[in-house]
């Protein structure tokens, strides 16, 4: 671990999307040495040892794993997208790229195969910055995304259907209490995903690698998904109402 | 939006998150979320899962120049992806969502119909070993003709409505059947129905001759 490179936020800078751009460049450049495993390691047990609230407090507080928990990544997605950061970008590639690679071999793709399509997979992820909504789906969520579509083209050979995008692009300056309240539903459902039973557990990865057939998918994932449906959902519907108000 | 009552269930949800569906079936699922909210959120949850799947995995290791390769990619295609939002004419709304437009190359008036009877008409656009989808007109008021199901059914309204015996089925609604399920739709009075209609043509008969009378028949 003592290669990688993990940038640390002192700040929130998704709470000051005015003073985004020159901050978070100087984040990036000055601070991207910081120590890069302690924080990850801690962050399963803070999360869950945090009254309600706290993470709103987190622009007055110290820095703390949280806060880079609660808004992991969104700030390096926001500077490759509006200032085509290549350190941001770095920083998200030595995050994501070896687990991108992991996911597309537990797959079934080879060695090579698997590093050639993480590349394009991060490629992809460069041009589609801008396309990126906060609101909506956590930074993992989306290179999810990314990387089963492509998988699934390089498989088939053939490029899969794809739900037609919103009629409009994600707002430029998303509402932060949305973002949080996303970005905080993502961790949970991963902390459930944790601490489900190791057999249920397996069971839901070896679907997503796609080692189960439609028939073989058990309907029931045991996963607390209403909340983060419901937020989902409340984001499309502020999306609608926004774009009917400023088209009229 | 369309009001859609009919959703889809989450099994196929999960299936086309996973990318575990046959491909018709993705056709359907990805043109069935873009006309419902309530499918793409739920369908976005269970990428969700993916995304912690994908956050736990333990990191595989990379080729030595894996960066500077990434960033050359970069290089050579500068320009950011234009979203299909943005790609789409303005003026009259189309019949058809994005993913069944790219599929079939246009809207309504780019499907080669083959007539089957009774003024009803198909065409098939997608043809896997495993699943196969088609597009299906019945005339406003008709009945659709009679066909039973083998395997998984999906049946997805684009235009108009039909009703069955258990509902009535709108723009946007989905109905799924399986092999014990046996119903008679009828497309309502006004406007002409059209639907798209994936099936799993899981092949049951072992001989020769019958997979070929099944390949002609598209059965």
């Amino acid at each position: 671990m003592a290669s990688e490179l993990r940038i640390t936020i002192f700040f929130d800078p998704t709470l000051y999307p005015a003073r985004m751009r020159d901050m978070l460049h100087l984040d990036v450049h000055n601070l991207s040495t910081g120590d890069p495993g302690d924080a990850s390691r801690a962050q399963g047990q803070q999360d869950t040892a945090l009254p309600d609230g706290a993470i709103l407090m987190a622009d007055r507080l110290p820095p703390s794993p949280v806060m880079q928990l609660s808004h992991e990544w969104v700030a390096e997605v926001a500077a490759i997208a509006q200032a085509r950061d290549q350190s941001a970008f770095a920083a998200v590639f030595r995050h994501f790229a070896p687990r991108v690679k992991a996911f597309l071999m537990k797959s079934g793709a080879d060695e090579a195969l698997a590093e050639e399509c993480m590349q394009d997979v991060m490629a992809t992820l460069w041009r589609k910055a801008h396309l990126f909504d906060p609101t909506r789906a956590s930074v993992s969520t989306w290179i999810f995304t990314i990387a089963r579509n492509r998988k699934i083209d390089l498989l088939r050979k053939y490029a899969r259907p794809e739900p037609e995008d919103l009629p409009w692009g994600p707002e430029a300056e998303p509402d932060q209490e949305d973002v949080l309240a996303l970005q905080q539903e993502s961790q949970k459902l991963a902390e459930a995903l944790r601490k489900l039973p190791q057999k249920q557990r397996i069971l839901i990865e070896k679907a997503y690698f796609g080692d189960l057939t439609h028939g073989e998918i058990a309907i029931e994932t045991g996963l607390p998904l209403g909340t983060i449906k419901s937020r989902i959902r409340l984001a499309l519907e502020r999306l609608r109402h926004n774009m009917r108000h400023t088209t009229k | 939006m369309t009001d859609v009552k009919h959703h889809i269930s989450d099994d196929f949800l999960i299936g086309y998150a996973a990318g575990s569906l046959p491909a018709a079936f993705d056709l359907v699922v990805a043109t069935h979320v873009s006309l419902s909210d309530d499918a793409r959120a739920r369908l976005q949850a269970f990428d969700a899962v993916g995304g912690c799947i994908l956050d736990e995995m333990a990191e595989a290791e990379l080729a030595e120049d894996s960066l500077a390769k990434t960033l050359s990619l970069i290089n050579d295609n500068a320009a950011p992806e234009t979203p299909s939002y943005a790609k789409q004419s303005k003026g009259k709304d189309p019949v058809f969502p994005a993913p069944l437009r790219d599929m079939i190359g246009g809207d309504l008036s780019a499907v080669k119909w083959r007539p089957i009877g009774m003024g009803c008409k198909q065409a098939i656009i997608s043809e896997g070993k495993d699943a196969t989808a088609r597009l299906l007109f019945i005339p406003a008021g008709q009945a659709m003709p009679r066909h039973s199901h083998r395997g998984t059914e999906m049946t997805l309204v684009l235009q108009g409505a039909y009703r069955d015996e258990t509902d009535r089925f709108g723009r946007g609604d989905i109905e799924i059947g399986d092999e014990s399920m046996n119903h008679t739709p009828v497309a309502e009075a006004g406007e002409d129905c059209i639907c798209l209609i994936a099936t799993d043509a899981r092949l049951k008969f072992e001989g020769l001759l019958p997979r070929i009378a099944q390949t002609f028949l598209r059965i």
